[in-house]
């Protein structure tokens, strides 16, 4: 029985750190989550991206994979989970602390459905690892996130073999209380680690299977930095061709995403027969071995890597993106009362209106409206309604301001009054927009983003952006 | 049968502190100030106040929850004390309490006292929606950035699309309504702004919220208000020349403004509905006719230029030719913000809408010193709190 990737999404953030920032020093571009993002926010974005027209409902797992998760204790798959809207029958799983969780998270997914305990697993990677400032690392850091949807029908990437290795070694590592990513020494760390451990799992799958690098149409490998990346490709004896672009200079070294966002890169452009190998590393490392299916020509449409891409804003200046990581305390521009912690009891009750982003439609008039309504707005039916679901839902502005006063870290503060394409209308705080663009009519979609921090409890509510791609 | 509350109720005393930035006045201080001058006006002694209305809005600040603060502080005398609260139109909503409170016939002698201590929170303006509380627990989850300036500069964004007003035509008749109550301001000795600003100067002004600048809002302020009233046929028992009460409503939002996409979000429903049933109740047919002045919540110039089409006095998308003619100006044919409304008087939240009243007040007795008009007979207030699609307005007719 083929068992495989049968959907895929990716999520890259808009802002970018590059040569046009000032203060940034390297030539390099690269993805920043904004201050109202974080891993699980960018994952519930790939979650969406990948289950677009697929019934949610049949999603029996969602494995999500985190070297920055936003809490230490306490399942934020759970909270992707219910952003994505999949049903409570669902096992989710975290899988964190090491760069190769996004790949044994594909390995366990591909293992719950051969072993029968689900029929589909979404697995999710997402990192927004903060590289101390001016270290090694800042240029290359990246963040950003991708699904990949497990299964055993309609299989589009197949999974024909793959093997793992576990090594332990303090190579690079964050401890607990730990902001930064730590590393020994460069020679320690590429050549006894790297260098070393990666082309071996690699060759163990590759004879095995009795191939050899020209039998891969697409290998797609972990590399700290695009130097390590054309190092390993030519050690392993790939062409340029073969390679995968790594997307270094644009995106950056997405950490536990890294691998998955690389794979669904490639899958963008393959096509059927392909043989795909993917290589990720991190305290071991593990490979897969893929086929590409027919079946990839009919999710062509899933916003990857390729929509995201060239929809962007360079950063005007290191300041900003120093602020919104915390490693400046700056003063705000205008002096404003504290927000309040929210009430975990009436966060849990309002769930389905918040993180589901359900309104109600009524059953006698049709009409959607959101927040949900027990009495129809339009024809006043009482409890004739049913969830409706506006998180995918498309919308328009209607009208709008730029809020000088509001609290944000990236003003203006824009607020709109947002109508949904089918019906609805709700009050929208707008996020990752040019604020000298706005129009009323504008195109808008949804994104779950966090609004706020209070005293350690992160709020999540969904607000409205251009629409990307 | 219902007949509503035209010619039931007579106020016979009012009083009003000045508004302003007070740091020397505590809670205390004002309401004791507002309260003396009350009484004094009305010619009666505290003992005969049998019941009273407060009405505060901040409710952790100024003078916290409950009545004790206040009935402590003017040692009431064990009398019933309620306090009420409904967003900025709290204080229309101390003064309902009383006029219903004796038009039941319940009480002969009820006292309204609306304060605020705003310059105690720290901040410019009201907090954001998240810490302001409008929808409790939940405005801290889904809006907690919605602040009051950028709630209504959404209306001006949408009425000037609506109707056709450039950017810039848009932003220039609101700068003539806010120069024009900056006017008015120079004449009151209680506002709390006292300057002349020209239009040049409200356009130029820093923008706090698209096209809202700083002389496009009201003033943030502290101050104390009150009133004594008693049934109609006591009145003239008091004094020559009580106020009566015409009409007192209030219509709050029900939710289809902001839920119906058919909301054009150039209008507020509320003062729509609450002015029609004003009318109704006060027998008015024609209001551009037979309403001689006015004081309307004015906390953004939008929200003025608004009331005059939705209080029916001016046609729909077309209150801008009023305002270019000078209609609501001090000498225009129904002045409005005749103190200075609340961008020049200031804006203490609970004392607001009992401050308007006192303008028509003095005005009806021929009391109003520099900004006196001649004979006015019929005086409207109205009082706002929310935001455009999800408020609370209040609407009141005083008269002769």
């Amino acid at each position: 029985m083929a068992i495989g990737i049968t959907s895929y999404g990716a999520y890259v953030p808009w802002n970018r750190l590059g040569p046009g920032t000032n203060g940034w020093t390297a030539r390099t571009e690269r993805a920043v989550a904004s201050f109202d993002e974080d891993s699980i926010t960018m994952a519930v974005a790939a979650a969406i991206n990948c289950l677009d027209g697929l019934p949610r409902q049949d999603v029996g797992a969602l494995y999500l994979a985190s070297t920055t998760p936003p809490y230490k204790e306490k399942s934020n798959a759970a909270t992707v989970s219910v952003a994505a809207d999949l049903p409570f029958e669902t096992l989710s799983m975290d899988f964190a602390d090491s760069l190769r969780a996004g790949t044994a998270a594909l390995q366990a997914a591909i293992d719950a459905v051969k072993g029968g305990s689900a029929k589909q697993v979404l697995l999710v990677a997402a990192d927004m690892r903060v590289p101390q400032p001016r270290s090694e690392f800042e240029p290359v850091f990246g963040d950003g996130a991708a699904a990949l949807l497990i299964g055993n029908s309609e299989v589009a990437v197949h999974l024909e073999d793959s093997c793992a290795v576990s090594h332990e070694m303090l190579d690079v590592w964050r401890a607990v209380g730990d902001a930064f990513v730590r590393t020994w020494e460069d020679r320690f760390v590429i050549e006894e680690g790297y260098l070393k451990i990666l082309p071996q799992v690699i060759s163990k799958l590759l004879d095995k299977n009795k191939l050899g690098p020209k039998d891969i149409s697409k290998a797609i490998f972990y590399a700290p930095d695009s130097r390590r990346h054309r190092e390993m490709a030519k050690k392993l004896g790939f062409a340029e061709t073969q390679v995968q672009d790594p997307l270094f200079s644009t995106v950056g070294n997405t950490g536990t995403a890294f691998a998955p966002m690389m794979l669904i890169a490639a899958l963008e452009q393959a096509k059927a027969g392909d043989r795909i190998l993917l290589a990720n590393y991190g305290n071991g490392a593990d490979a897969f071995l893929f086929r590409v299916t027919e079946e990839i020509e009919a999710i062509r449409n899933r916003r990857g890597i390729q929509a995201y891409i060239e929809s962007k804003r360079i950063l005007p200046d290191y300041e900003t993106y120093a602020v919104w990581r915390g490693l400046i305390d700056k003063a705000p521009p205008t002096r404003r009362p504290s927000l309040r912690t929210p009430s975990p009891s009436a966060m849990h009750r309002e769930e389905s209106k918040n993180l589901r982003f359900y309104g109600s439609k009524c059953k006698r008039c049709g009409y959607p409206q959101y927040p949900p309504q027990r009495v129809c707005t339009r024809c006043h039916a009482k409890d004739e309604f049913e969830d409706y679901r506006f998180s995918d839902k498309k919308a328009k502005v209607f009208t709008y301001t730029h809020d000088r006063l509001g609290p944000t870290l990236d003003p203006p503060l824009v607020v709109s009054v947002i109508d949904f394409d089918g019906g609805g209308r709700m009050f929208g705080i707008m996020t990752d927009r040019d604020a000298d663009k706005i129009e009323i009519g504008m195109p808008l979609e949804m994104t779950f983003r966090k609004f706020y921090t209070s005293e350690g409890i992160h709020n999540y509510y969904w607000k409205c952006m251009p629409v990307r791609a | 049968m219902a007949e509503g509350i035209k010619d039931k109720v007579a106020i016979i005393g009012m009083g009003c502190t000045k508004f302003g930035e007070l740091w020397d006045k505590s809670p205390e201080d004002l309401i004791v100030e507002a309260f003396q001058e009350t009484v004094e006006d009305a010619g009666i002694d505290k003992k005969d106040i049998q019941a009273a209305w407060l009405g505060s809005h901040l409710d952790d600040i100024s003078i916290g929850r409950g009545v004790i603060v206040f009935s402590m502080a003017l040692k009431l005398p064990f009398i019933p004390a309620t306090r009420t609260e409904n967003f900025c139109a709290t204080g229309t909503e101390a003064l309902r309490g009383a006029c219903y409170a004796v038009a039941s016939g319940a009480y002969d002698i009820v006292l309204a006292l609306g304060v605020e201590k705003l310059k105690d929170v720290g901040y410019a303006g009201l907090p954001e929606s998240g810490n302001l509380n409008m929808e409790g627990t939940l405005g801290r989850f889904t809006s907690p950035a919605r602040t009051a300036p950028g709630a209504y500069a959404m209306m001006a964004t949408a009425y000037f699309a609506k109707y056709g007003l450039s950017p810039e035509d848009g932003k220039r008749t609101l700068a003539k309504i806010s120069s024009k109550s900056h006017h008015n301001g120079t004449l009151s000795p209680k506002a709390h702004l006292r300057r002349e600003v020209s239009v040049e100067d409200v356009m130029k002004a820093p923008i706090i919220a698209w096209p809202l600048g700083l002389y496009d809002c009201c003033g943030v302020s502290d101050g104390a208000a009150a009133a004594i009233v008693t049934r109609a046929d006591m009145a003239k028992n008091f004094r020559p020349d009580p106020v009566y009460v015409k009409a007192l409503q209030i219509a709050a939002s029900s939710g289809e403004e902001l839920l119906y996409t058919d909301y054009d979000y150039a209008h507020v429903e509320t003062t729509y509905r609450a002015g029609i049933a004003a009318y109704r109740e006060a027998g008015i047919k024609n209001p551009r006719e037979e309403i001689n002045m006015m004081e309307t919540h004015d906390c953004f110039s939008i929200n003025e230029l608004t009331q005059y089409e939705d209080l029916g006095i001016s046609p729909r998308g077309r209150a801008n030719e009023d305002v270019d003619a000078g209609f609501f100006n001090l000498d225009g044919k129904i002045p409005n913000e005749v103190d200075g409304g609340l961008k020049c008087f200031g804006h203490p939240i609970g004392a607001s809408g009992l401050r308007m009243v006192y303008e028509m007040y003095k005005q009806l007795q021929g009391k109003a010193g520099p900004r006196q008009l001649k004979d006015p007979k019929i005086g409207l207030t109205h009082n706002m709190g929310g935001t455009p699609p999800s408020c609370v307005v209040a609407v009141g007719i005083v008269g002769l």
